[in-house]
């Protein structure tokens, strides 16, 4: 089974990388793009097919390494 | 004052760090491998600056998961001094030995260049040598270095005089000009609860001589060996 955690960083934190994508698209001409937020993804290939106990396992796997929770959100989805 | 400065993959600072304490206490500090378990017997523990793990996941992340930060953060625990300098400060937050997280610098530049400081408080065992208030120049050399931590966090570290080092300009004014990296509060530096836990950004341990630009560094380690080593 796999897991796909996606990561981040809290609203009201500043996202430096961001902006300058922002800033970025703009210059190319998207003139839209009102925010842009960068997060990163990690996908976990997991041996086991329990959904509950993997969903568990990858939850603080996130806790405890994956994700900073001081400036980091975390979701996790399985696939 | 015996010492040890534990070494991660990726670390490049530690000789730097060995060279100041050695000049500052007489005595050459022990390298510890982070695959060890156990520190040996000393009464100071450094975390160097550099790159450890190539700053993959997130800055100091995966070292501060390391073997050897179980016995850095129990004798943190049970008083000895720590100090984390730049990438070291970064595993210091990632293991929960100091509160808050450095995030990427605000203009996304890496900077390498020295920075003035305004020494907060002297009321620390890193910081006794000098006076409050006092600036100091020594470098700043990270792409990370940008202080966060939340509104009753950083209440608490004002209210508690837990901000050492602040960015400031040459003439010791704390400043929206004078912060290098966005760090809130121009904060460079933070100490823990109990005074033995010490983080900063800037590297003391690169200003110990004229022959480096500045000297400013060494009363941080002058401190410490103070600290530790009482006059007779």
């Amino acid at each position: 089974m796999k897991a796909r955690v996606t990561i981040t960083l809290k609203n009201g934190v500043l996202d430096p990388q961001g902006k300058a994508i922002q800033h970025a698209l703009g210059s190319l001409g998207f003139s839209g793009v009102e925010d842009v937020r960068q997060g990163k993804l990690i996908e976990l290939e997991l041996a086991t097919t329990d959904r509950v106990a993997a969903q568990a396992e990858v939850e603080a796997m996130c806790e405890k390494l994956l994700a900073n929770t001081v400036i980091e959100n975390y979701s996790v989805e399985l696939v | 004052m015996r010492s040890a400065i534990v070494l991660f993959p990726g670390i490049n600072r530690e000789r730097d760090m060995a060279r100041a304490l050695k000049r500052a206490s007489g005595v050459e500090p022990v390298i510890v491998w982070h695959k060890e378990t156990t520190l040996p017997a000393v009464d100071l523990v450094v975390i160097p600056g550099g790159f450890s793990y190539g700053d993959y996941l997130r800055c100091g992340a995966i070292a501060a998961r390391s073997p050897i930060m179980r016995d850095v953060v129990a004798r943190a625990n049970a008083g000895t001094m720590v100090l984390g300098v730049c990438n070291g400060f970064q595993v210091l937050t990632e293991s929960g030995l100091l509160p808050g997280a450095l995030m990427r610098n605000a203009h996304l530049k890496f900077l390498c260049r020295d920075v003035h400081l305004r020494v907060e408080t002297a009321a620390t065992r890193f910081t006794g040598a000098y006076c409050e208030g006092q600036t100091i120049r020594v470098p700043v050399a990270h792409g990370d270095g940008n202080y966060f931590a939340d509104a009753d966090t950083i209440a608490r570290l004002d209210g508690e005089g837990r901000v050492v080092f602040r960015y400031a300009t040459a003439a010791g004014e704390v400043l929206p000009e004078a912060n290098p990296n966005g760090s809130i509060g121009n904060i460079a530096g933070i100490i823990n609860e109990r005074g033995n836990v010490l983080g900063m950004m800037p590297h003391p341990e690169d200003a110990i001589e004229p022959a480096q630009g500045s000297s400013d560094g060494l009363g941080l380690f002058e401190s410490m060996v103070a600290a530790l080593e009482p006059a007779a």
